[in-house]
C-alpha cells in the first residue's frame, strides 16, 4: 500500500477558504493506490483481450472491417490538424489559419460526388444513420417546397434497421416492400404499393445479400413516376466503388459510410462520418454550412442557405475522420478504388464457393462483396448459428454477423473485404468447415464454445432483461 | 406447436374469438420460437383503438426487434401486463398465459378472413422450406 503514480506536488496556493465541517470528509477518500507499473500493466492486459482487424480477420457482413491504413492515422494526427479549433473559421481572421481544412472538406466533397455521381454533399452526418436522416430530411423538404402531400416511405424487407428507423424519426409511415425469389425487391409487389402518398424508396444496392438487384434502374423509374425520391444505402458501396454510379441508376440521395467504403476506424460507436450526396435539384436543402471557393481561390463557409433543412450536426462533420478518409482515396486514386471492389467481390464469392457445400446457400447465385449462408442444416442437429459465431472465437476469428438478414433463416452473413489474404481467407474456410464436421460428429464441442476466451458463453438474455449500467 | 382452436394473421399473431365477441390476441410458437429469448414486450394501452394489419405493439428478442400486428382491428379491453414481467410465459404457454391483448373486434368478417390452424400449419412449413 501507499503505491502511487503521480505525486502531486505540495499547493502553494495559501488556503484561507474553511470549510463547512459537514462538506469534509472524515476519512480519507479509498482511492486505488496502484504504481504506475501497475497501470500500465492492467491496461495493457485488457488491450490484449480486444479484438480488432489489426489482430486477427473480421468478417461482420455489412459493417466492411477493412484494414485501415496506418499512414491515414499518421497524416489525422498531424498538429495542423489535429489542434484546429472547430470554431476558428467563424472568427474574425479565422479563416486564413483553417485554409488547409477547409480545402480538405471542399475536395473530399468534389471526390465523393464524381465517386457516385451526386451534383453536391455535405459531409456534415456523424454517422450512417444520421446521414440517413439528413438524407430522408431533405426529401421531405423537398416535397414540400412542391407542397407534395407525401406520407410514406418504402422499403426493401431485407434493410437495414436503421432504414425504417430513420424514415419514422423524419415523420413518414414506413412501408415494407417483400422481396422476390431471387433475393432482390419485388418489383410486382412495389408497383402494387405505388401511389402518390409515395415520398420515397431507401435502397441498399447492393442488398444485405450481397446480391445486386438487376432491375434496380426499372425501381428508380418507378418511383420517379410518381414523383418520390429513390435514396441509395451506401452501406455497401464498397462492392461497387470506381465501377458504378448510384447517380447512373437514377437514385437522388446517397449516404456513404466513410468507415465502411473509404477505411476509417469503426466499431464500438465510432466516430462514424455519413456524408450525404443529392442531385441538382435537392442541393438547395443540404444542410449549412457547406464549403465554398471563392474566386480568389480561397476557402470559406457558407452559411446564407435560405431553404436548407438546417444544422443537424456542430461544427463541420468528424473532420478527423473525413480526413482519414480523403487520404484513403487520393492514396489509393480511381484504379485503386476499382481494385478495392473488384478483390472485395473476388474474396466473398471466393469464400461462397469454398463453404457452399458445408452450409446451406439460400441465394446460390454469384455474390458482390459477401455472401449469407445459413445454419438450418446444423440447426438440425441442435447447432445454430450464434454456436459456428461462438466456435469461430475458439479458432481466432471474429464471427460473421447472425441472424440478419431476418429473411434468411439462421443467417450467417460473411464479409471478407478485399484487405483479406488468401490466406487467411483459407484458414477461415478451413475453421468453418471444421466446425460442419464437428456439428454432425460432436454438436456437443461446437455447443460448448467459446472455451478459451477469459469468459465463456455469456446469459444475453439476462443482460438485456436486467441491464446493469453501473456494472460497466 | 399450433393451437387448433386458433385463427392465424400470415405475421404470426394467434386470435381466438371467446364469448362475447373478444378475441384474445397472442404470438405463435412458431414465431416465439424463430425470435429467441424475449427481452422486452411493448403493448398499447387499454381503451386504445387498433387497426388490422397495422403495429399493436413490439416485440424485442436477442436476436431481433418486430412489430406485432394486430390480427383483427377494434378496441384494446385489456392488456396483459404480466408478459412484459415475464417473457418467459410467451414460451411456456404461448396460446394461453402467453396472451397479449383482448381486442372488441369492430368487424367479425375480419377474424374469419384469418387463416384456420391447418391453413397455418401448411403457410409454416412453406415457410420452413
Amino acid at each position: 500500500m501507499g503505491r502511487r503514480g503521480v505525486r502531486v506536488a505540495a499547493s502553494d496556493v495559501p488556503t484561507s477558504i474553511h470549510l463547512r465541517r459537514s462538506y469534509l470528509r472524515e476519512r480519507p477518500a479509498a482511492l486505488p493506490e496502484l504504481s504506475e507499473l501497475d497501470v500500465v500493466r492492467h491496461f495493457t492486459e485488457l488491450s490484449r483481450r480486444n479484438f480488432g482487424v489489426d489482430t486477427s480477420f473480421y468478417p461482420l457482413g455489412s459493417c466492411t472491417m477493412k484494414y485501415n491504413p496506418k499512414v491515414a492515422e499518421r497524416i489525422a494526427s498531424y498538429p495542423g490538424f489535429a489542434h484546429l479549433h472547430p470554431l476558428l473559421p467563424q472568427l474574425r481572421m479565422g479563416g486564413i489559419l483553417t485554409q488547409g481544412a477547409l480545402e480538405v472538406l471542399y475536395e473530399m466533397e468534389r471526390l465523393l460526388c464524381e465517386i457516385v455521381g451526386m451534383a453536391a454533399f455535405t459531409m456534415q452526418p456523424l454517422a450512417g444513420a444520421h446521414g440517413e436522416l439528413t438524407g430522408i430530411m431533405m426529401m421531405a423538404a423537398y416535397h414540400r417546397h412542391r407542397r407534395n402531400h407525401k406520407t410514406t416511405v418504402l422499403i426493401a424487407d431485407s434493410a437495414h434497421g436503421t432504414n425504417p428507423a430513420s424514415a419514422a424519426i423524419a415523420g413518414y409511415t414506413v412501408a415494407s416492400v417483400p422481396s422476390d425469389a431471387q433475393g432482390g425487391m419485388d418489383v410486382q409487389a412495389l408497383k402494387g404499393m405505388l401511389n402518390d402518398q409515395v415520398a420515397g424508396l431507401m435502397l441498399t444496392c447492393p442488398n444485405t445479400l450481397g446480391l445486386f438487384n438487376p432491375n434496380v434502374r426499372e425501381i428508380c423509374d418507378l418511383i420517379h413516376s410518381v414523383d418520390g425520391l429513390a435514396y441509395y444505402d451506401g452501406a455497401n458501396l464498397n462492392a461497387i466503388v470506381g465501377k458504378v454510379k448510384p447517380a447512373d441508376l437514377g437514385f437522388d440521395i446517397v449516404h456513404l459510410n466513410l468507415h465502411k467504403t473509404f477505411a476509417t476506424p469503426h466499431g464500438s460507436g465510432g466516430p462514424g462520418s455519413g456524408p450525404v450526396g443529392v442531385v441538382e435539384k435537392l442541393a438547395e436543402f443540404l444542410p449549412v454550412s457547406t464549403v465554398i471557393k471563392r474566386s480568389d481561390g480561397t476557402y470559406a463557409l457558407e452559411y446564407d442557405r435560405p431553404n436548407s433543412i438546417g444544422y443537424i450536426a456542430p461544427f463541420y462533420g468528424n473532420f478527423g475522420i473525413i480526413l482519414r478518409a480523403y487520404v484513403y482515396i487520393l492514396m489509393l486514386g480511381r484504379e485503386g478504388l476499382e481494385r478495392v471492389a473488384e478483390n472485395a467481390v473476388l474474396n466473398a464469392n471466393y469464400v461462397r464457393e469454398k463453404l457452399k457445400d458445408y452450409y446451406h446457400l439460400p441465394y446460390p447465385q454469384v455474390c458482390k462483396h459477401e455472401c449469407v449462408f445459413s445454419a438450418a442444416r446444423q440447426a438440425e442437429r441442435g447447432v445454430h448459428a450464434l454456436d459456428i459465431a461462438k466456435a469461430l472465437i475458439d479458432r481466432g476469428f471474429h464471427p460473421p454477423t447472425m441472424y440478419f438478414p431476418t429473411t434468411v433463416k439462421e443467417a450467417l452473413m460473411i464479409e471478407p473485404t478485399e484487405t483479406e489474404s488468401k490466406e487467411t481467407l483459407d484458414a477461415f474456410i478451413d475453421a468453418m468447415i471444421e466446425i460442419a464436421r464437428l456439428a454432425e460428429t460432436h454438436p456437443e464441442q461446437i455447443t460448448a464454445a467459446p472455451t478459451t476466451t477469459p469468459v465463456g458463453r455469456l446469459d444475453e438474455t439476462a443482460a438485456a432483461r436486467n441491464l446493469n449500467i453501473a456494472s460497466l | 406447436m399450433i393451437d387448433k382452436a386458433s385463427r392465424y394473421a400470415e405475421t404470426h399473431e394467434w386470435a381466438r374469438l371467446e364469448d362475447g365477441g373478444m378475441v384474445v390476441v397472442g404470438l405463435s410458437s412458431f414465431a416465439i420460437e424463430q425470435l429467441g429469448d424475449v427481452v422486452y414486450m411493448e403493448l398499447p394501452a387499454v381503451g386504445g383503438e387498433v387497426t388490422k394489419g397495422e403495429a399493436l405493439g413490439v416485440v424485442e428478442s436477442v436476436k431481433a426487434a418486430a412489430d406485432v400486428y394486430a390480427p383483427v382491428g377494434g378496441k384494446v379491453a385489456a392488456v396483459n401486463d404480466a408478459v412484459q414481467g415475464d417473457p418467459d410465459v410467451l414460451k411456456r404457454d404461448a396460446y394461453g398465459a402467453g396472451w397479449l391483448v383482448k381486442i372488441e373486434a369492430a368487424d367479425p368478417k375480419e377474424y374469419e378472413a384469418l387463416m384456420l390452424a391447418d391453413a397455418y400449419e401448411k403457410f409454416v412449413q412453406n415457410q420452413e422450406q
